[in-house]
């Protein structure tokens, strides 16, 4: 049992190893101090302002992660969340501001329209996939582009504020707005320095978590999907219908990548519109962040808040002539030390656990008469 | 990772033998239908630079990244090795590219593209290969890296110099210089000027017969030298890939490495080089882009291009005349928009045509449901070319990922990607 | 060496002066290989001489497939000596017995489909690729030893047999003058088995050694011209096909120790659990199942002999309901199932033991509490309501591990951490306590230990006292005998013959599988 942690530990400590290594030598190469860069990163997340901005960046990132998380699960990669979530977000976008509707029911009509969305542009592959065979990783690919064309063409022919200098949606009335969670923070005695929110959306995350759990690792479904992605061939003979799985799991997966957008969008009192401003490559960073997490849901979420840690740290480097693209190079690295690490430990655990079994194996076969 | 599929226990007896393959005239006949179909399009659309050698010279010069790009991803995928990294090789390229470019000029330019993008097809090989990390998650690692190394040695590296800033290089100095075929196209042969036979026949505007010319000529005028070594890579491919030992090695591992192992062939070494060709490739792609359409390393200027490569690859069907002819009809499509409405609006027409085509085609064969599916689409096309008099760019834009979506959709059991594309191979592994 | 096998081995040898030493192609003396518990080859002799088909008999487990590896070179013995054409060899690699003329042709063919024959030839060989002059030299090769085999063909469109001669020119035309052919007739037909032989028999005029390895007697009397024979890792005798008779041979194969699975009184009722009336299923070229009728009751043993290949396969997906019919009907405890999951079934009382444990009977990566909801889902004490019930699915584990006498530190370990006799254990208590009606058993006891073997027995002989009624997919022709109340024999995707276990021998059992004898014997 012991061992088991051990070599659980083992794989997330290398990968955090590789990736300071890396940096550093990024950093020395450049010409700076690995450690005094470090320390600024460190520093700098003090105060709140910081302590804020890390968590409302994670809250899209986290969902983007858990959507990605569970096509992973069984095996399917939904690389097309990018797509989903865009079309999603437009369309509930556009449709939100048309609404007039009493507060939590507003926000809730939204999220329902960007999921539906979602799930209908995950529907494709899932489908594609099942009726044709073609692979899902070329079609979402293909598919994330289809997307962005198309909600560009809405956004500037159907969509845009004519009047507006860029290109965005009208804006939210107050009813569609998920109001900051400092109000509920000010009852522990906490204020905020001024102009610091916490996005309500925080709330949102963490149950779209919850859920993600109880359904993976608790349901019925879940053990089907599990088992699916683990031995597929076990899973068919268990009773699961491979061909509806699939359809299943992408159609949840787009679920959760219609949920991507909502954070910036309602909880983001930067926005309450939707823009050419928009955060982009939400859904590439839950590919790593799938990845770093393992596609567990508490994992996604450490992996969320250290990427939105290394992003937001970062910035104060510039200040001191360190470059601040360091953290892509870290969060490259980091993707890198950890599919590199999780890959060698398993291989290496294999191993070990083969030994054992052989010798366990060995011991009665003496006793066995020839 | 594919859903199973039931694995019947018997092989046939005996086959039906299969019609021994002459690619090479169908293909012809095929083109001509093509070029037939297009110059039909230039009139009735009233898009005369529809079918013009200024269209296809533009189509040439974006069809040029997509097709070493896309002939990297032959090179890696027929050793068995996904390559989602195109994007990121081809980044590794225009940096690499632009910075050796700034320092020597435009051939230390392409020298840089080829070693900047093996770079990135030696780390993916190290992950695939050596490391046995999923292909797919290893080539999206290789994007997310390549963004960020890109930008950190723009930062360190261009940022004071003159004209640069982090996400312009420097200039490079100098150019390839062009090339122009003598006697077709009026190219120079020891400083005499040849005639320029095609352009005469271009000029007169014969149904098909200029059409037919204005693109020979289209292919073959003021051609970058990056250009020319493109073409010549196509035959190379085909020839190293099926004409050699090593290639019909490189083809086995993507099949069956246990075969390939247990005659003696390292499986290992064999997809090293490919993924090194592959990234070489891509990287030369994105040392083109450096090179011929901005002169100068440019920031995000891939811009999805690797990920059209790869449209450009299964499209065709995993071998170099496929690529190209996929790499060439992406690069018309991107062409068309950028010289007139009406020229897009023949894209439609052209497109509504050849999707009509293939219903009647899958009609004949008694596809029904394919046939149906194809005809409505065609109707649609049709309908929208009768009513619309402007296409929005967007649409545009999604061709080529549309088009690789509907030939998946419609046609993936005439894909034969190699067998082992993906699929994880280790040493003593028995099957 | 005895007289009788010198005098053999002149008698063989009509060459002008072919003496004793220049006539032996192989010897091997006193090879021992062992692995982590267990002793795969102890002292194993072995003499073949040339131009002789030479056949290795014995059971699955007895240590062939070991050696014929060793003589590839694919492993290294721990002790004794490898002599090849006189020399001693020490190989390190297949690549120094491919130096040595040994060639392979194994049972899971090397073949890349979609590459041409020529392709497949001459992958690997050094120097420049000559396309034509490689595909005139397979045309020579092809005439010479009447293989019979178009370079330019792809893979893909040919049948196994041909697929197989392929193999056999890829050895041949690396040099090969010594061909080892791992279990070939395995995945044959009778005809194309007939048309093998043919090829060998025309090899060894032409100067070839062929080692020939199997547990089909009949095969082996009627194609070699010397038999070794292993068991439990040591050669037990070297005989001549003209001095023993099948019978004798099984004797020596199987020996006398092995406990024989005799059941004790009939248990068998009226009411039918598994009915499939004329199931067809499509195949590559012809149907793999040919209007196939199966009926098992409650209390009744109804065991499926066949070579494999045959159809098994697809008759086991039938009845789970992983491959889709094309005409027939299944019916399962009274309800037609023919066109509903496999989870449908499950939930009707259908058990299953894979042929494969670990290729569709667990999550090796999961620990066993987990393993143990495989299959069972959406049954009571695993599940409530849309939820998995941990508490109740960690209780029916420990329960399995108890009653099933599973050797498991704990359930929560990863079942890949079992070996393979307490997974199949494992498996088998998983199926028993879901108390099914029908149980699908295919090949239940493959790969197991003794012991296990016993145990596994012992448990589905109890289950079908209780009333379950039993689909026993085995190539294990003792089990077969031993647990059925009917015996079926596929051939072909047809059934060929319904037979009584009590009366039949596994020498007439095995003329059934081949095709040898039709009809019905019950």
């Amino acid at each position: 049992m012991r061992r088991r942690i051990l070599w659980g530990l083992a794989a997330p400590a290398s990968a955090l190893v590789f990736t300071v290594v890396v940096a550093s030598i990024a950093l020395w190469v450049s010409g700076n101090s690995p450690a005094t860069t470090f320390r600024l990163m460190w520093t700098s997340s003090d105060s709140a302002r910081n302590v804020v901005a890390i968590l409302n960046r994670s809250i899209a990132y986290y969902i983007a992660g858990l959507a990605v998380a569970l096509g992973f699960k069984m095996g399917l990669f939904n690389i097309g969340a990018d797509g989903q979530y865009r079309l999603g977000i437009v369309i509930a976008a556009a449709a939100g501001a048309e609404m007039s509707l009493p507060a939590v029911f507003h926000v809730a009509a939204i999220m329902i329209v960007a999921v539906a969305v979602a799930m209908a542009w995950a529907a494709i592959p899932a489908l594609l996939k099942v009726t044709r065979g073609v692979n899902e990783v070329i079609s979402t690919i293909m598919l994330n582009a289809v997307a962005t064309g198309i909600s560009a063409y809405l956004l500037s022919n159907y969509f845009r504020v004519q009047a507006a200098q860029i290109t965005q949606t009208k804006p939210l009335s107050r009813s569609a707005w998920i109001p900051p969670l400092n109000r509920f923070i000010r009852l522990f005695g906490y204020h905020f320095p001024k102009n610091v929110y916490l996005n309500g959306f925080l709330v949102g995350a963490i149950a779209a978590g919850a859920i993600y759990y109880l359904l993976v690792y608790r349901s019925r479904f879940g053990f089907d999907l599990r088992a699916s992605g683990i031995n597929p061939f076990a899973a068919r003979s268990s009773g699961v219908s491979p061909r509806a799985m699939v359809v299943k799991t992408m159609l949840i997966s787009g679920a959760f990548a219609g949920l991507i957008g909502i954070a910036p969008l309602l909880g983001d009192i930067q926005y309450h519109q939707y823009s050419d401003t928009f955060p982009t490559g939400l859904a590439f960073t839950g590919i790593a962040l799938a990845l770093i997490g393992r596609n567990h849901p508490v994992g996604v979420g450490l992996a969320a808040l250290l990427w939105s840690f290394l992003e937001v740290s970062t910035q104060v480097l510039s200040l001191n002539n360190i470059p601040q693209e360091i953290s892509q190079i870290l969060q490259g690295a980091m993707v890198v030390g950890v599919v590199v690490s999780y890959e060698v430990v398993r291989r290496r655990q294999l191993v070990a656990v083969a030994k054992e079994a052989s010798q366990r194996a060995s011991a009665p076969a003496a006793v066995v008469p020839a | 990772m594919t859903a199973p599929t039931t694995a019947p226990g018997i092989e046939p007896v005996s086959a039906p033998p299969r019609p021994r393959r002459s690619p090479l005239p169908r293909a012809l006949i095929a083109a001509a239908a093509v070029i037939m179909v297009m110059s039909l399009v230039g009139h009735v659309a009233n898009a005369p630079d529809f079918g013009s050698s200024g269209n296809f010279g533009a189509a040439l010069r974006l069809a040029v990244p997509l097709l070493l790009a896309g002939l990297g991803g032959l090179f890696s995928e027929r050793v068995g090795i996904v390559n989602i990294g195109l994007e990121g090789m081809m980044t590794f390229g225009t940096w690499f590219g632009g910075w050796a470019g700034w320092q020597w000029g435009p051939w230390a330019a392409i020298v840089g593209g080829i070693v900047g993008g093996a770079l990135a097809g030696g780390l993916h090989a190290l992950l695939t290969v050596t490391i046995g990390v999923d292909h797919v998650v290893s080539g999206f690692a290789i994007n997310i890296i390549a963004v960020g190394l890109t930008r950190f040695l723009a930062t360190k590296l261009f940022v004071g110099q003159e004209g640069a800033s982090q996400s312009f290089g420097p200039a490079i100095k100098g150019t390839l210089g062009k090339f122009t075929m003598p006697f077709t196209s009026g190219g120079k042969l020891f400083g005499w000027k040849t005639p320029d036979a095609l352009g005469v026949i271009e000029r007169h505007r014969w149904f098909f017969v200029s059409d037919l010319a204005g693109l020979l000529r289209g292919l073959t005028v003021e051609l970058s030298w990056l250009t020319v070594i493109a073409i010549l890579l196509v035959p190379a491919s085909a020839y190293v890939l099926w004409y050699t030992a090593f290639g019909l090695r490189m083809r086995s591992v993507g099949e069956k490495p246990t075969a390939s192992d247990s005659l003696g062939v390292n499986v290992y070494l064999t997809r090293y080089i490919g993924v090194l060709i592959s990234g070489g490739l891509a990287g030369l792609g994105g040392a083109y882009l450096v090179l011929e359409t901005s002169g100068r390393y440019q920031e995000g200027q891939v811009a999805g291009q690797g990920f059209i490569a790869l449209a450009a690859l299964i499209f065709g069907n995993w071998r170099p005349t496929g690529v190209a002819l996929g790499a060439g009809l992406f690069g018309f499509a991107l062409a068309v928009q950028l010289r007139s409405d009406a020229s897009v609006l023949g894209l439609v027409l052209f497109v509504a045509i050849l999707i009509g085509a293939s219903a009647v085609w899958s009609a004949i064969q008694r596809k029904w449901v394919v046939a149906g599916v194809s005809a409505v689409i065609a109707a649609w096309f049709g309908w929208y070319y009768a009513v619309t008099d402007k296409v929005p760019t967007q649409f545009v834009y999604i061709t080529p990922y549309a088009v690789t979506l509907l030939v998946l959709g419609f046609a993936s059991q005439r894909l034969r990607p190699p067998a082992w594309d993906g699929k994880p191979w280790r040493k003593g592994q028995s099957t | 060496m005895t007289d009788s096998e010198r005098a053999a081995g002149s008698e063989r040898a009509s060459g002008p002066s072919a003496s004793d030493a220049d006539d032996i192609a192989i010897e091997l003396r006193g090879i021992v290989k062992r692995f982590p518990g267990v002793v795969a080859n102890d002292d194993i002799e072995l003499i073949v001489r040339r131009r002789h088909i030479h056949a290795i008999v014995g059971e699955n487990g007895a240590g062939k497939s070991t050696l014929m590896k060793i003589l590839y070179g694919s492993l290294k013995p721990d002790e004794g000596t490898i002599i090849v054409d006189g020399t001693q060899r020490s190989f390190n690699s297949p690549r120094d017995a491919i130096a040595a003329g040994i060639g392979m042709v194994f049972q899971h063919f090397m073949l890349a489909d979609n590459l041409a024959v020529w392709e497949n030839v001459v992958l690997g060989l050094p120097g420049r690729l000559d396309i034509g002059r490689s595909k005139a030299r397979i045309e020579e090769l092809s005439a010479r030893y009447g293989l019979d085999v178009d370079p330019d063909a792809l893979i893909a469109d040919l049948g196994v047999g041909q697929r197989q001669r392929v193999e056999i020119l890829k050895v041949l035309y690396r040099g090969a003058r010594i061909l080892i052919l791992d279990e070939p007739t395995a995945v044959l037909v009778p005809q194309e088995v007939d048309e093998l032989f043919d090829s060998l028999r025309e090899l060894t005029r032409e100067g070839v050694t062929v080692l020939f390895i199997s547990h089909k007697l009949d095969e082996v009397l009627a194609v070699a011209d010397e038999i070794t024979v292993i068991r439990a890792g040591r050669t037990i005798a070297q005989v001549k096909p003209a001095d023993v008779t099948a019978r004798q041979l099984a004797e020596l194969m199987v020996g006398s120790e092995l406990p024989t699975p005799a059941t004790s009184e009939k248990t068998v009722t009226d009411v039918v659990e598994l009915d499939l009336a004329n199931v067809t299923v499509a195949g590559a070229g012809r149907n793999a199942l040919e209007s196939v009728s199966i009926r098992v009751r409650r209390g009744e043993v109804v065991g499926i002999a066949g070579v494999e290949g045959n159809g098994q396969t697809e008759l086991i997906g039938v009845v789970l309901g992983t491959v889709p019919t094309t005409g027939g009907s299944v019916v399962i405890n009274g309800h037609d199932m023919t066109h509903v999951g496999t989870r449908a079934r499950r939930e009707r009382g259908l058990g299953y033991i894979p042929e494969d444990r670990q290729y569709d009977g667990l999550l090796l990566t999961q620990p066993l509490w987990e393993n143990e909801i495989l299959g069972h889902q959406t049954q009571s004490p695993n599940v409530r309501g849309p939820w998995i019930d941990r508490r109740g699915a960690r209780k029916r584990t420990a329960q399995i591990v108890h009653d099933y006498d599973v050797r498991t530190p704990s359930i929560d370990v990863e079942a890949h951490a079992l070996s393979g006799g307490n997974q199949q254990k494992f498996i088998v208590g998983r199926e028993m306590l879901a108390e099914p009606q029908l149980l699908l058993a295919a090949h239940p006891t493959r790969g197991i230990d003794v012991g296990a073997q016993a145990a596994v027995w012992d448990h589905i002989k109890e289950a079908r006292r209780r009333g379950l009624g039993v689909l026993l997919v085995s190539a294990d022709l003792e089990e077969l005998i031993g647990l059925s109340d009917t015996l079926l024999v596929i051939l072909r995707g047809e059934i060929v013959a319904r037979l009584d276990p009590a009366k039949v021998t596994p020498t007439d059992l095995g003329s059934y599988m081949t095709g040898a004898r039709a009809g019905t014997a019950a």
